[in-house]
């Protein structure tokens, strides 16, 4: 009892600690909006501004350092920002690991039960992977989304998706628990940055487009970038996906007595890995490439989402259980 | 019939197709104009959203295979649009003729993919590294380094390099051509072609596959023919020949539910301990049965899908004769198991009789009606209705043992004209009005539903979905990647040393870092390579 409530006080703060992250993230992209309006001052100015981003997206800051003092202190400003926004996510990230081990503690089993528990798992996942890239390659222009979908995933995961520490019902009595869901964690969390950065790749395409892009997006490195680096998660997030469905009808073998049932939930898993292969082909087809495979991403994301919340709460099924 | 070049390999090469002087395309032609607008990965692509979009349907209406009660339920609710929905297949969408066209096209479509794709890859399994191009600065990648005068073995240092990062490697006069990452079309043909045999592995079961329900009272067996299954559907190449002549028999069943704040009622363990004897005369052995955890008998599964009540029952007719005794099977209707049945006492005289009863394991009676608040049989109580009529000439035509059949029947009633309800405990009984005889509850024992099935050709689609696996991570992770290098004389006998790479496929990292290497570590003379 003393562990669920020491779990669930962890993933309440980890939310707080995760808004905090997002809003500190929100100011480091405001205050480097201001940024682009003082830069194009000099020539010179834009042509380091432009080299800069193209070497080092999220050091855009010391490409102003030894610029005159306005926009010194403005650059120092997103700088103390993007930390700050970098720091609260570590501690929220913490807090949420605190959160996962104390309900798997208190309920003496892997948690991953239910949607709540399968949401606060995949969240670590998500912002881990975040860190881990952060700390490699710096990219700290993910900052804002990921503390977005942080907060939203780990508040909804305590608000509505919430139920108390109880046991499993006979059916997930399999180690095929622990490999089938752990593999639909890693991926849904790889799907989920994925479709961010589509996200982001859209936008910032779309002013490249235009020409202008506006300050706060020259935080994002170029849209081809972005790309590249959405494509990797979502190669790496396919094949764990295939093997997620392969495994969930290896289990439905053992626990249901048929390998495929068309149940609502193997349904969607079918469609989202349908969508993400029409994804994988669209890379390598002219014509739609860039921003048509982005959006058939966004879809697939979309599709994983509705997987999840949609089937589980509209739609009865196999998959429903635990009340939620 | 003359050789036809098609629209399609006219709009593939580089200039714009010749419309004004368009061959007319024979009936050959047509066939293989549409046969390459099928297999082009815009179809194919085309055709995967089609199948994205035409599975979802089934996932939000009900589903006869899955719950006929619910698509007769829909129908009923939806007197206009359930039978438009019946029509187009709605209720039965992953067996409609649209869904299978869609998913037969694609697989078409694969297979055209695929082979002439096998041929181009048996083709790249013997070629050699194109030749290095003369401008190696213009390649995305490029690095350069002085050469030391006596180092004349640089190019054989390069080749053995290049080799040991697993390249193929040409050696020509001047220069080293190296390519690598052959197996990522292997890898993407591998992953197609796996997903054909998937097919091919249902397809099998399809056909020669069985699998049915049966409902056995703990204490009883179950024996594999098909008079003693409740449903049972088979593959077309399915003979009753092939069902194993084995027989289980349900010693005891276990369960327990959540009694707990959290989660009450909800299922925590399911445990039959069942007898198995493969054969007739053979010995029986003992085994557990859990759902997670089936049997096999010689191929055969067996699995333990359900559970449920049947309250023991002893009728007696107006001559006070046993008419009926022993346990009746009742379908559970929720959660919590208020279970629906009839009880049918066909050889009572002079009347026969018949109850529709409701059997509830921990009943209450409110203003709700009667009905089960928790799974387990905690209070449990049988009400029923009664019904009556002059005897039935034995037909021997099958009927539904859960519901009555009322025809020829009529309901026992009081004397203010309200149906008699009979409400019992355990161990209770009470003689029906008008002397038409007596009912009561003995007990009450579970029963299970055992699926026995069994799908030939799952270790084809099983090994071929792991082979698909592989083949698609080599397919997404094996970076294929040109380099060449070449040693080029500059002025006053001063030599160069020249690194070009290209990748060949987008989204790999680190190719100007492996050039840049490669450059360094070879322009530095052997010794020096020693001494670090």
């Amino acid at each position: 009892m003393r562990y669920e409530y020491y779990s669930n006080l962890a993933l309440v703060s980890s939310v707080v600690v995760y808004a905090l992250a997002m809003f500190a993230h929100a100011a480091e992209w405001a205050a480097a909006r201001r940024i682009q309006q003082t830069a194009p001052a000099t020539s010179e100015l834009v042509d380091v501004a432009v080299d800069v981003r193209a070497e080092s997206p999220t050091m855009r800051a010391e490409s102003v350092e030894s610029r005159d003092q306005p926009t010194n202190s403005r650059s120092l400003r997103v700088e103390q920002f993007g930390r700050m926004g970098v720091g609260l996510t570590i501690i929220g990230f913490l807090l949420s690991v605190a959160g996962v081990l104390l309900r798997a503690l208190a309920a003496h089993r892997a948690p991953w039960g239910n949607m709540f528990e399968f949401t606060i798992t995949a969240m670590v996942f998500i912002v881990g992977a975040y860190l881990v890239m952060l700390w490699r390659t710096g990219v700290r222009w993910l900052g804002l989304p990921v503390t977005l979908l942080a907060t939203v995933g780990n508040g909804l995961a305590v608000t509505v998706f919430y139920v108390a520490v109880a046991p499993l019902v006979p059916a997930l009595h399999s180690v095929w628990f622990l490999i089938h869901i752990v593999a639909a964690a890693i991926s849904g969390a790889a799907f989920n940055v994925g479709g961010l950065m589509s996200i982001l790749f859209l936008i910032k395409k779309r002013a490249e487009d235009r020409g202008s892009v506006p300050g706060y997006l020259e935080q994002l490195p170029s849209s081809r970038k972005i790309d590249l680096i959405a494509y990797r998660f979502l190669a790496f997030a396919f094949p764990l996906w295939t093997f997620t469905v392969v495994a969930g009808a290896i289990w439905a073998e053992y626990a249901w007595g048929r390998y495929w049932g068309w149940d609502p939930k193997e349904t969607w898993a079918l469609v989202t890995w349908v969508i993400y292969a029409g994804y994988l082909h669209a890379r390598s087809t002219a014509g739609w490439r860039g921003t048509r495979a982005a959006v058939i991403a966004i879809i697939g994301v979309a599709s994983f989402w509705f997987n999840f919340i949609g089937i589980n709460l509209l739609v009865s099924g196999l998959h429903s259980y635990a009340g939620i | 019939m003359t050789a036809i070049k098609t629209p399609q390999s006219a709009a593939e090469s580089s200039g714009p197709p010749p419309r004004a002087d368009l061959p007319q395309l024979g009936w050959r032609g047509g066939l293989r104009y549409l046969w390459a607008q099928l297999t082009s990965m815009r179809t194919a692509l085309i055709l995967l959203f089609a199948l994205a979009l035409a599975a979802i349907p089934g996932s939000l209406v009900p589903q006869r295979r899955i719950s006929p009660v619910r698509v007769s339920d829909f129908i009923n609710e939806h007197p206009t649009l359930g039978p438009i929905y019946d029509k187009i297949g709605m209720f039965n969408v992953y067996s409609s003729p649209w869904f299978s066209a869609i998913y037969l096209m694609l697989f078409v479509s694969l297979i055209g993919c695929i082979i002439p794709r096998l041929g181009v890859y048996t083709k790249a399994l013997r070629a050699r590294p194109p030749k290095t191009p003369r401008n190696l600065v213009r390649l995305p990648a490029y690095a350069h380094a002085d050469l030391s005068d006596g180092d004349r073995d640089v190019l054989e240092r390069a080749a053995f390099a290049l080799r040991r990062r697993h390249y193929r490697v040409d050696v020509h006069a001047d220069s080293v051509a190296a390519e690598r990452g052959y197996l990522r079309e292997a890898g993407n043909l591998v992953f197609h072609i796996g997903l054909v045999f998937v097919l091919i592995g249902v397809a099998i079961g399809a056909l020669f596959g069985f699998r049915g329900t049966s409902v056995v009272i703990v204490g009883q067996g179950f024996s594999n023919n098909l008079t003693q299954y409740d449903d049972f559907s088979a593959g077309g190449r399915f003979t009753e020949a092939d069902l194993a002549p084995f027989s289980v028999r349900v010693r005891d069943f276990d369960v327990k539910f959540e009694t707990g704040p959290v989660q009450r009622g909800a299922a925590r363990l399911f445990r039959a301990n069942v007898e198995v004897t493969e054969r007739p005369g053979a010995a029986s052995r003992k085994e557990v049965l859990e759902v997670n955890k089936p049997l096999r008998i010689h191929g055969t599964t067996v699995h333990l899908i359900g559970h449920g009540y049947a309250p023991k029952i002893t009728v007696k007719d107006a001559e006070g004769n046993v008419a009926f005794s022993g346990p009746v099977v009742m379908l559970p209707q929720d959660n919590n198991f208020t279970s629906l049945g009839t009880i049918k006492a066909p050889d009572a005289r002079p009347e026969r009789l018949a109850f529709e009863a409701l059997f509830l394991p921990t009943a209450v009676l409110n203003d709700q009606g009667p009905h089960s608040i928790f799974p387990d049989a905690l209070n449990p109580a049988l009400f029923a209705n009664v019904w009556y009529g002059p005897p039935k000439v034995e037909t021997g035509k099958p009927e539904n043992v859960y519901s009555l059949d009322a025809t020829g029947l009529t309901q026992l009633k009081q004397g203010d004209g309200q149906p008699v309800r009979i409400a019992l405990k355990m161990g209770d009984g009470v003689n029906l009005p008008n002397g038409k005889g007596s009912i009561q509850l003995d007990g009450w024992v579970r029963w299970v539903k055992l699926q026995i099935g069994d799908t030939p050709g799952v270790p084809i689609s099983l090994a071929a979905l792991g082979f698909a696996v592989v083949g698609l991570c080599l397919s997404l992770f094996v970076r294929p990647r040109r380099v060449w290098i070449r040693v080029r004389e500059g002025e006053e006998g001063h030599r160069v040393l020249e690194v070009g790479g290209l990748d060949r496929a987008d989204a790999r990292a680190g190719l100007t870092d492996d050039v840049a290497e490669l450059a360094a570590e070879l322009s530095r003379r052997p010794e020096d390579v020693s001494a670090t």
